[in-house]
């Protein structure tokens, strides 16, 4: 592969790593406080939706943005009341949200906007623009270096610098404070964080509305940051990606990024067969590359590769003694 | 729980649960500016008011049933099958191969091949996943939800690359020989003198579906293996002590509940009289709302499939009459899940108030 191509190929590998790595992070608070969530996707499509609808409407990507987490996290909380406070199915629960987010943009795209459940397409202010960071241009012409640093490193949207440096953030909340080691212990021995006084039941809120945070931020970046506008299912499974990614990090967070970087990295791949036909000498049908992220987590589930351990009290409702 | 007698348990809380469901859709109705009455009364004319809207409600029950039994196969094990999907997929696979491998010369033949054809690729795709909790302790739910976008991805690689005939644009099988085509209701019906619309692609597979229904009951309740499945699914540990093997009941279980999702294709394959893309078209995932709303029943799944089919049949309807787009049905099968899968205590709590109450009245 020439090195352009190769640059190309990383760049749009970042950019589609990015509502991954959102999604996967979301997930990664919520799994790690004992709540199961394969609603990624139905709240990464519900954001994705509300964002560009508001922005489209507004004028305003902020606003939009505000709209999408908004709408993720009514998600979250419908998640967190099934879950925790009606003790619920878990599992059924993602499973509900995601066909509920599915039906309703379409539903209400329609009544809004009448384009076949699309939103109008965004523009200017009402989608995140490419930022250049300094020197970018001035230092294109050095050798490797300076292409890596125009290319690959500057020039995206806000959100994707935003998901990278959520990376480091979630690792500092998650081991280094008070709040990160009880969310921890709440999904592997619930019992004793509530023996110790502290209330189970507000921390997994916490933790589902932070993750309802992160899946917004995911969908509204791929409705105003990666594409200009919504279109129905325009998550297409990423939320299960991210979900296939969060196994294959074993639920930690620096993990999770280089998860995301290698399945966002075979999305970019199955957009250029030709840079893949040109690498291995021979063609590879695009559809294996679209389903080796889910064949990875097989495999990776199957512990022949390292075994990945999910948090113990996952997907149990806690319910205290009487 | 004892508290809430088993009719109430059986009947009022599923009951109540589609209620609220309905009552939120026609909520979301009002909330778009159309009205949830006149859409209901175009779902029953466009459904009841002709033959033809009767046959396709019972062409997409027939999917449903299928898929509904597979959940609730696997519900009964406390497993959570959401592969059906894939695994209808992968009967379709089945199915149009055994159709198109040779030239059946009649459907009473044509029709047990294709059903065993679409069974065995189905329990083959939750082999794997089946395997892999039984043995590695991966979870089920995420192994099947993988192998669903396996199975789409398989599904359009193999129509585009393989069984696509030469100079066809159209990513589909070869049409299926003379011999595979199964007789339509209106053709049974016909015979017997019952005119009936053959717009509908309703057809023999709608009685393969309620015989399953029952040799899932029989299977469930009166025999060995169904009591040993519901043990494992009510306490492994209790079904270890007596010498059940989890293991063994996993994987039968999952290669049934795979079986019967796979089997479906002998209803919507075999009427399409060739494979398509996307054939399946979230059927795998309606009988998870069937199988929760029918309470893992065999005739609570036959009620909820014809309710699905039902509201999937009208959608068309309203969406082609009204500005309420078929998604609506998407949005009714998430609030059916929710009420009566995930939010089931919602309803049961209070109501287990009211019966203690009462009890404490009487006594």
């Amino acid at each position: 592969m020439e090195f352009l191509t190769l640059l190309q190929v990383l760049d749009s590998s970042v950019r589609l790593a990015t509502p991954l790595l959102f999604a996967c992070l979301a997930g990664l608070f919520s799994e790690r406080a004992g709540i199961f969530d394969i609603g990624l996707e139905g709240k990464m499509l519900a954001a994705a939706f509300f964002s560009a609808a508001f922005a489209a409407v507004s004028g305003s990507v902020w606003i939009g943005l505000l709209a999408g987490i908004g709408a993720s996290m009514v998600l979250s909380l419908i998640h967190g009341l099934a879950s925790i406070t009606f003790r619920g199915n878990q599992l059924i629960s993602g499973v509900a949200i995601n066909f509920l987010a599915s039906g309703l943009t379409v539903l209400i795209a329609q009544d809004w906007f009448q384009q076949g459940g699309r939103t109008p397409s965004l523009s200017g202010g009402a989608r995140f623009n490419e930022i250049t960071l300094p020197f970018a241009d001035t230092l294109r012409d050095v050798a490797y270096l300076g292409p890596i640093y125009s290319d690959l490193i500057s020039g995206h949207t806000a959100l994707v610098y935003v998901a990278f440096l959520t990376v480091p953030l979630t690792w500092y909340v998650l081991f280094r404070t008070r709040f990160g080691l009880r969310l921890r212990a709440v999904g592997e021995n619930p019992a004793a964080v509530d023996t110790a006084g502290i209330s189970v039941i507000r921390l997994r809120f916490t933790a589902v509305l932070i993750c309802g945070v992160l899946c917004g931020l995911a969908g509204a970046y791929l409705a105003t940051g990666l594409q200009a506008g919504f279109v129905r299912e325009m998550s297409s499974g990423r939320g299960y990606i991210a979900l296939a990614a969060l196994i294959f990090a074993k639920w930690r967070p620096w993990y999770a990024l280089w998860a995301c970087l290698l399945f966002g990295f075979l999305q970019a791949l199955s957009l250029r067969p030709d840079a893949v036909t040109a690498l291995v000498q021979v063609r590879v049908p695009g559809q294996f590359l679209d389903a080796l992220p889910y064949i990875l987590t097989v495999v990776i589930l199957a512990g022949f590769v390292g075994k990945a351990t999910p948090p113990r009290a996952g997907g149990e409702p806690y319910v205290k003694e009487r | 729980m004892d508290v809430i007698p088993k009719w109430a348990d059986a009947i009022l809380i599923p009951l109540i649960s589609i209620l609220l469901a309905f009552i939120i859709s026609a909520l979301v109705i009002l909330a778009i500016g159309e009205d949830p009455v006149r859409a209901l009364q175009l779902m029953v004319q466009g459904t009841f008011g002709n033959s033809a809207g009767i046959g396709f409600m019972l062409f997409y029950a027939t999917n449903f049933i299928f898929t509904g039994l597979a959940v609730a196969i696997a519900f009964h094990a406390r497993l959570f099958n959401i592969g059906g999907e894939g695994q209808a997929t992968l009967g379709g696979l089945g199915v149009a191969l055994v159709c198109l491998s040779l030239p059946w010369p009649h459907w009473t033949l044509a029709l047990p091949a294709a059903l065993i054809g679409g069974a065995l690729f189905g329990a083959f795709w939750a082999l794997i996943p089946a395997y892999l909790q039984a043995k590695r302790g991966s979870h089920i739910v995420i192994t099947t939800i993988m192998f669903n976008f396996i199975a789409s991805a398989v599904m359009v690689y193999l129509l585009v690359e393989v069984l696509k005939p030469a100079g066809s644009m159209d990513p589909a099988s070869p049409r299926f020989p003379e011999g595979a085509h199964l007789p339509r209701m209106s053709d049974i019906l016909g015979a017997v003198g019952i005119p009936f619309s053959d717009a509908a692609p309703v057809n023999v597979s709608f009685f393969v579906a309620l015989l399953a229904c029952y040799l899932f009951w029989l299977l469930v309740w009166r025999t060995r293996l169904g009591y040993e499945i519901r043990a494992y699914g009510q306490s492994e540990s209790a079904a270890r002590y007596a010498g059940i093997s989890p293991t063994r009941i996993i994987l039968i279980t999952m290669l049934i509940s795979g079986a019967l999702a796979g089997a479906m294709a002998i209803n919507n394959v075999m009427a399409a009289e060739r494979l398509v893309l996307n054939s399946v078209e979230g059927a795998g995932f309606i009988g998870i709302a069937v199988a929760l709303m029918g309470r893992s029943h065999p005739f609570g799944v036959l009620l909820a499939s014809l309710l699905f089919g039902f509201l999937v049949q009208g959608g068309a309807e309203i969406d082609f009459w009204t500005n309420i787009p078929r998604e609506l049905i998407v949005v009714i099968q998430a609030l059916v899940i929710l009420f009566t899968g995930a939010l089931d205590n919602m309803v049961r709590m209070p109501l287990a108030k009211v019966f203690l109450m009462l009890r404490k009245r009487e006594g």
